[in-house]
């Protein structure tokens, strides 16, 4: 976290903005350093682990978040039949077998997508679902300044609301994968290594993450927006555009760049790593890229390659160390937009005029 | 007595417009301040300065000798704030409601359902605490919003239009609550509305708020002095027939007749006669005077009407012009 934090404090000079993340970070550090949870009630409680505890309540007495968990958990019994069916077809005399484990979670028999493509449609849904009325709501409910009238600092209010749905995602996320490991080891009969299981922990990591810049850019938009249906149209637009238009627009861009056939291969090479820088934009081919890297561990490069680059490579899996350096760039950028993000909703809120109603 | 709360050249602009303009007041601790005011004087930004929640541009803010623009924290520590229009997580009942405040105000777990219920049973919430706040009636939301201030045990109360939408029989119950509350423990309370009665009703002093500026302040009685001071009660009264009615023109005559006696008493300013309806303006209570007097005269006593100057002659002389919008 420190280590974007700087890149961010580059990239936005203001020192004000880099002290407020600080502070949010090291409220999150209070937080977690607090000791364990006092069975009698008769310690004093600090007040941000009230409202934390709270947050993580509401959401998951809400409907909202009900239904939502029903339809992941849903399709991911779904994934986990396909992957299991799939897995039977492909099992025979497959070269790569020292990652079978992993298999669980990318591969398909191609009726239902597998689970980390799952993970990667409804986790933004998710994400914007938990946020999307986290200010506003309070704001027009008339409680945010009633909670602001009680000593505490005006940012615990914000820092909650995103401690609180980062703590139920990771629940949720951590849950879901242990429980397709457990499946998976009583239908396979083989349990996984070490390097898969820790391979499967990273994914569920970067999963949250992704999960929770969608979480903070829906809270943005709720403190942006004074209507809840805005903010969640806000949210949702922001997916489609990703998720659709932006191919869309980036496929007109390159095919007007596309050298022809005769071009030299420098020319070549420039426009197709042009092509992938401009994919990169995407928090959703970020979180693809990363995320399939880490569970195919075949994937040896994620841009374009010379046929000097290649030149002597031994096919074959690579270590653990090797693919997270190949998704460095992508773990980071996923963690600084999700930073700047927070950071966004974080100041956004503290600027905003408390007035309930009118 | 200690001045808890001293605003002094308080300004605050919004763009162009000027919602808080140059603003002293002080208020002394264990007194109820009425801040009187049409919607969109000021009231609501002073009190979210005094609160620390809006920063102010100019001038200084000092509750109980705490800037709270640097130290917002230990303010909202000793000051309950009831906002304009409160409200509570439906999903939750009262008595859940009012733990998290008291845990937002760091009481332990047990503690903090224990006092809620002791709260919830002195503001008269005793049968509801385990209904959802959402279920509640308009005038229950009112004492649960008290007691949410109440619960921190704090020094001031701040009350923004807390009578708003509640019941006439509501009103009084709840501003008799707040009353007694500071009478007994002793709490500061300032207390904006625009509702003239329920001020003149409680309050030791009022401050009247127009366009973000104080335009007069003291108690009731002071205000309506400085205002009218001559003319501080109007006695009307009605005659049903005078000694020697004929004619419409001895009409005329009798009640001169009778007017010239009341003027001859002490503290009548003025009298004015049509036939058979008299006003009397005068300085101080001499009704029974002016009774004695007019039956003296022979005169047919019908009716006698004191017309008390309240807050409303006050209201409407300084805000004549329109800017009430109610």
């Amino acid at each position: 976290m420190k280590f974007t934090i700087d890149i961010l404090k580059e990239e936005i000079p203001m020192s004000k903005m880099a002290h407020q993340a600080g502070s949010a970070l090291s409220n999150l550090v209070q937080l977690l350093s607090l000791k364990k949870k006092d069975a009698a009630g008769t310690r004093p409680v600090h007040p941000f682990r009230v409202m934390v505890r709270k947050e993580m309540a509401d959401h998951i007495n809400s409907w909202r978040f009900l239904i939502l968990i029903g339809i992941i958990f849903l399709t991911c019994i779904g994934s986990m039949y396909t992957a299991l069916t799939g897995l039977q077809k492909a099992d025979t005399g497959d070269a790569e077998n020292a990652f079978f484990f992993l298999k669980l979670f990318t591969v398909s028999d191609g009726t239902l997508p597998s689970f980390f493509l799952f993970i990667a449609f409804l986790g933004p849904l998710l994400g914007i679902s938990m946020g999307f009325d986290s200010v506003n709501s309070e704001q027009n409910r008339g409680t945010l300044s009633r909670i602001l009238a009680q000593p505490i600092p005006r940012d615990y209010v914000i820092n909650a609301k995103f401690t609180g749905a980062l703590l139920v995602i990771g629940a949720l996320l951590f849950a879901l994968s242990i429980l397709v490991i457990g499946s998976g080891l009583i239908a396979l009969g083989i349990p996984p290594t070490a390097g898969e299981f820790i391979r499967i922990i990273l994914f569920t990591l970067i999963s949250v993450i992704y999960i929770s810049f969608w979480l903070n850019l829906s809270v943005f938009f709720s403190v942006r927006f004074k209507q809840p249906a805005t903010s969640a149209l806000s949210g949702i637009a922001v997916w489609l555009f990703f998720v659709i238009f932006y191919p869309l627009i980036l496929n007109i861009i390159t095919r007007g760049l596309q050298p022809s056939p005769y071009a030299s291969e420098r020319a070549v090479y420039l426009y197709e790593k042009l092509k992938f820088l401009l994919v990169q934009v995407m928090p959703n081919e970020l979180y693809n890229e990363a995320v399939s890297t880490l569970l195919t561990p075949s994937v040896r490069s994620l841009g374009p390659l010379t046929i000097e680059q290649l030149h002597g490579a031994i096919p074959g899996p690579l270590p653990l160390g090797q693919s997270l350096l190949v998704i460095w760039p992508q773990i980071t950028g996923l963690i600084a937009i999700t930073t700047l993000c927070f950071i966004l909703s974080y100041t956004s809120f503290m600027r905003k005029e408390i007035r309930s109603g009118t | 007595m200690s001045r808890v709360i001293e605003i002094s050249g308080l300004t605050k602009n919004y763009g162009s417009f000027v919602a808080v303009d140059h603003l002293n007041l002080s208020i002394e601790e264990g007194e109820i301040f009425g801040l009187l005011g049409p919607n969109g004087a000021g009231k609501s930004t002073t009190i979210l300065m005094l609160m620390g929640l809006t920063e102010p541009d100019e001038g200084t803010v000092r509750v109980c000798g705490i800037d709270p623009v640097t130290h917002p924290v230990e303010v909202k520590k000793i000051v309950g704030y009831l906002p304009e229009d409160v409200g509570f997580y439906d999903n939750m009942t009262g008595l859940e409601n009012l733990a998290y405040t008291a845990g937002l105000n760091g009481m332990p777990r047990k503690e903090s359902l224990e006092r809620s219920r002791q709260m919830l049973v002195k503001v008269g919430l005793g049968n509801e605490m385990d209904k959802k706040a959402g279920k509640y009636s308009r005038g229950m939301r009112q004492r649960l919003g008290l007691a949410d201030v109440l619960i921190k045990q704090p020094r001031i109360i701040i009350l923004d239009e807390p009578t708003l939408g509640i019941d006439p029989a509501g009103i009084r119950e709840f501003l008799d609550l707040i009353a007694q509350l500071s009478k007994k423990e002793g709490i500061t309370v300032l207390f904006s509305s625009h509702h003239l009665h329920q001020v003149q009703q409680v309050c030791d002093r009022v401050g009247i708020f127009v366009k973000g500026r104080l335009l007069a302040e003291g108690n009731i009685n002071s205000l309506a002095e400085k205002l009218f001071s001559k003319t501080a009660y109007t006695v009307e009264a009605g005659i049903s027939e005078y000694p020697e009615e004929k004619s419409p023109a001895t009409v005329k005559v009798s009640a001169r007749k009778v007017a010239g006696a009341l003027k001859k008493l002490k503290g009548v300013v003025s009298v004015k006669d049509t036939d058979h309806m008299l006003q009397i303006e005068c300085i101080g209570d001499i009704t029974p005077e002016i009774a004695r007097t007019i039956v003296q005269t022979g005169a047919g006593l019908n009716y006698l009407r004191k017309r008390e100057y309240g807050l409303n002659e006050i209201y409407y002389r300084y805000f004549e012009g329109g800017d009430t919008d109610e």
